[in-house]
């Protein structure tokens, strides 16, 4: 049996409440220190009790869901940020890549940003000169290589990130959510460039994903973390069963099947079911924001009703509406509904939410005289990651706002400094 | 290699090793500061021999001319232009020394790396800017009539390590509290001018009251300034005295930064 490389020993990781607010104020500061008011400080332990070791030359996978403790784990092994109780030991260099492109300045060139880049994920200059033709080759990119990065297109940025991190030489490699972004095509092509080092050179690698297909390629065996402790740890396969099964059994289509079977009877209206489809695909709780998501609202009524009206509610984690959408929104009359069964499907087009969580309300009711289903009752939770577009040359920007539309901007030029 | 990953202690200690390991970092970002800066060559070096250029004239004018403030016997362009080189290179290191964390959230947020190297990075960049005003600052020389100082020119790095050794220890300090308060920038610049009236930058030390000397010798840039004026240009006295002070207080200084940027440090990319 190969050595332990990583060892995780009662890990925890404690935040207050109040800590992870976007920012403090002198002035708020000072104010507070003549308001007699002491602020109550409340506890969040965002890991509890982990424990876990990885052998040499393994391939683990970390799942589960958002809020599970995942990049937390992450920041703690990367060293990002120190844990509250326990103990890791890394026997090895370690490299971790919790973005690509990290540091990457738009006002450099693709060659000065390979240097800058590698230097943050700790390649010594040697090695990135070493390297520099292969990460080259392997970024495609050869013809823009002294054009600052600020021109590039977003496929070639993601590129040449992923070209810089895929030739870390490092005994353990952290990985994050980094192949979420990227074409299919360049996912695939990491995805083999990185079981290639694993395989070889005995790497091993720890490796976070909700691309559940990635993980299964990728890793031989996974930690599941729920609400910041391990559920299971095992082979791959088992943990994903389990993920998904605790997500489809105790998540929340078990939880949404069980509200609906205990809905009070209405006189006209029975909700059956509702799915949630992305790519044709049943999904649960995690979609993206680059494909269309589509709702299907199962129904029957026993009576032929006029005026009723299927909508859904979408709203943030705070239950505050951002918008409502009803199934005859776009219809100009009453329109009658004869008995029999019924499916609504919703699109909510690819490009409209952003990478934040919603709760999702399915609500029905008769103009002017009742509500067919309780009130905020029929909840989806819904967690969205992000895919769709967005100018990936400000790496660190972060999304701001409870929506992410994609809109189209020209800008032209109005007078030209030549015009006078 | 083996790395341990413990919850931090109290205890403050610094890693000479560890920064030794990151010193191709430092260099890197230092190199990626100073490339962007100078992108465009000629607008890069026109700028950082403008901006004391400009200084000067107007000083001169209104400080020199119309108030007539007394500059030891020294043409008063020259005699606030050494202050002016000496002073520029401290506010600007300690501007962007300040302000290094925030400006570097997403490295710091995504990867590990000592963070001292950034504030170190922030004091060496302006050396730079402080090389081509030192160009001009000769040629002012020649004009005026002045030789330059052999003592003088060889105190020169002397000098502006106090300079960088002080805004690296303020700069620290503040980097620190601005990740917590981030409305520390824009007290920042008004902080700044204010030092920079308590400096002898546009009135000579020796309008200081005899009394209050050494307490204007405790601000490290007092002894800086003071000592160019006196070296280089070789007029008046030097003040050792002064000066020790000056230097022993920018050491006390740096030593006062790097405690209390180590405290905070580590929680850094919680809170940013």
């Amino acid at each position: 049996m190969s050595k332990t490389i990583i060892k995780v020993e009662n890990l925890g990781k404690k935040y207050q409440i109040g800590e992870r607010q976007s920012y403090y104020s002198l002035r708020d500061s000072i104010s507070g220190l003549f308001s007699k008011k002491k602020k109550s400080v409340d506890e969040f332990w965002a890991l509890k009790d982990v424990n876990f070791e990885v052998k040499q030359g393994e391939s683990v996978g970390i799942i589960g869901r958002n809020g599970a403790g995942k990049s937390t784990l992450l920041k703690i092994l990367s060293r990002i940020t120190p844990p509250t109780t326990g103990k890791i030991t890394l026997d090895g260099r370690v490299a971790s890549l919790l973005e690509v492109g990290t540091g990457f300045n738009p006002e450099l060139t693709g060659r000065e940003n390979i240097f800058l880049n590698g230097a943050i994920l700790g390649m010594k200059q040697s090695e990135i000169k070493r390297k520099f033709d292969e990460i080259v080759a392997f970024s495609e990119v050869e013809k823009f290589l002294d054009m600052p990065v600020k021109h590039y297109s977003s496929g070639m940025y993601m590129r040449l990130a992923f070209a810089v991190a895929a030739h870390l030489e490092s005994e353990i490699l952290i990985v994050d959510e980094v192949l979420a972004v990227g074409d299919a095509q360049f996912q695939k092509k990491c995805l083999g460039k990185m079981g290639e080092v694993t395989k070889n050179e005995g790497r091993t690698v720890l490796f976070v994903s909700h691309n559940m297909g990635a993980i299964k390629q990728l890793c031989q065996r996974a930690v599941l973390l729920d609400a910041g402790e391990i559920k299971y740890f095992g082979k791959v396969d088992e943990t994903l069963n389990r993920y998904i099964s605790s997500e489809t059994e105790n998540g929340s289509y078990f939880r949404l099947k069980r509200i609906i079977d205990g809905l009070p009877d209405d006189s006209d209206f029975e909700l059956v079911d509702v799915e949630v489809y992305q790519n044709k695909q049943l999904v649960w709780e995690s979609v993206t924001n680059g494909d269309d998501i589509v709702l299907k609202i199962h129904f029957k009524l026993k009576n032929k009703t006029t005026g009723l009206r299927v909508y859904v509610d979408v709203c943030d984690v705070d239950n505050d509406l951002i918008f409502r959408t009803f199934h005859d929104g776009l219809d100009s009359t009453v329109l009658p509904l004869e008995t029999g069964e019924y499916i609504s499907s919703l699109v909510i087009p690819g490009g409209i939410l952003g990478p934040i969580n919603y709760n999702i309300y399915i609500q029905a009711g008769v103009y002017n005289q009742k509500n067919c289903l309780p009130f905020n009752q029929i909840k989806l939770p819904l967690s969205v990651i992000q895919t769709g577009k967005y100018n990936r040359a400000y790496p660190g920007d972060t999304f701001r706002g409870k929506l992410a539309v994609e809109l189209e901007w020209k800008t032209l030029v109005y007078k030209s400094k030549n015009d006078n | 290699m083996t790395t341990v990953i413990k919850p931090p202690k109290s205890l403050v200690e610094i890693n000479l090793q560890e920064l030794w390991q990151y010193r191709e970092l430092l260099y890197i970002f230092t190199w990626r500061d100073i490339k962007v800066r100078y992108k465009q060559t000629w607008l890069g070096i026109a700028w950082a021999i403008f901006q004391p250029l400009m200084t000067m004239v107007v000083f001169t004018v209104f400080f020199g001319n119309l108030a007539k403030i007394p500059s030891d016997g020294i043409p008063y362009p020259i005699f606030v232009y050494s202050g002016l080189l000496f002073w520029n290179y401290f506010s600007n290191s300690l501007t962007a020394a300040s302000n290094c964390m925030v400006e570097n959230e997403n490295i710091i947020k995504k990867i590990y790396f000592p963070r001292i190297l950034l504030s170190i990075g922030a004091t060496v960049t302006p050396a730079v800017d402080f090389g081509f005003a030192l160009v001009i600052y000769f040629v002012l020389m020649v004009i005026f009539g002045f030789t330059p100082n052999i003592w003088g020119i060889l105190m020169i790095p002397v000098l502006l390590l106090v300079a960088m050794v002080s805004a690296s220890g303020l700069g620290l300090f503040l980097a620190s509290v601005n990740v917590k308060y981030r409305d520390v920038r824009y007290i920042l610049p008004f902080f700044i001018q204010i030092l920079m009236f308590v400096t002898p930058v546009i009135y000579p030390v020796s309008i200081v009251p005899a009394a209050f000397k050494m307490l204007a010798y405790i601000n490290p840039m007092t002894g800086v300034i003071s000592t160019a004026r006196a070296m280089i240009l070789g007029v008046g006295k030097v003040d050792g005295v002064g000066l020790l002070v000056s230097a022993f207080s920018s050491v006390l200084l740096l030593i006062f930064g790097l405690i209390y940027f180590r405290k905070t440090e580590r929680f850094f990319a919680d809170i940013l």
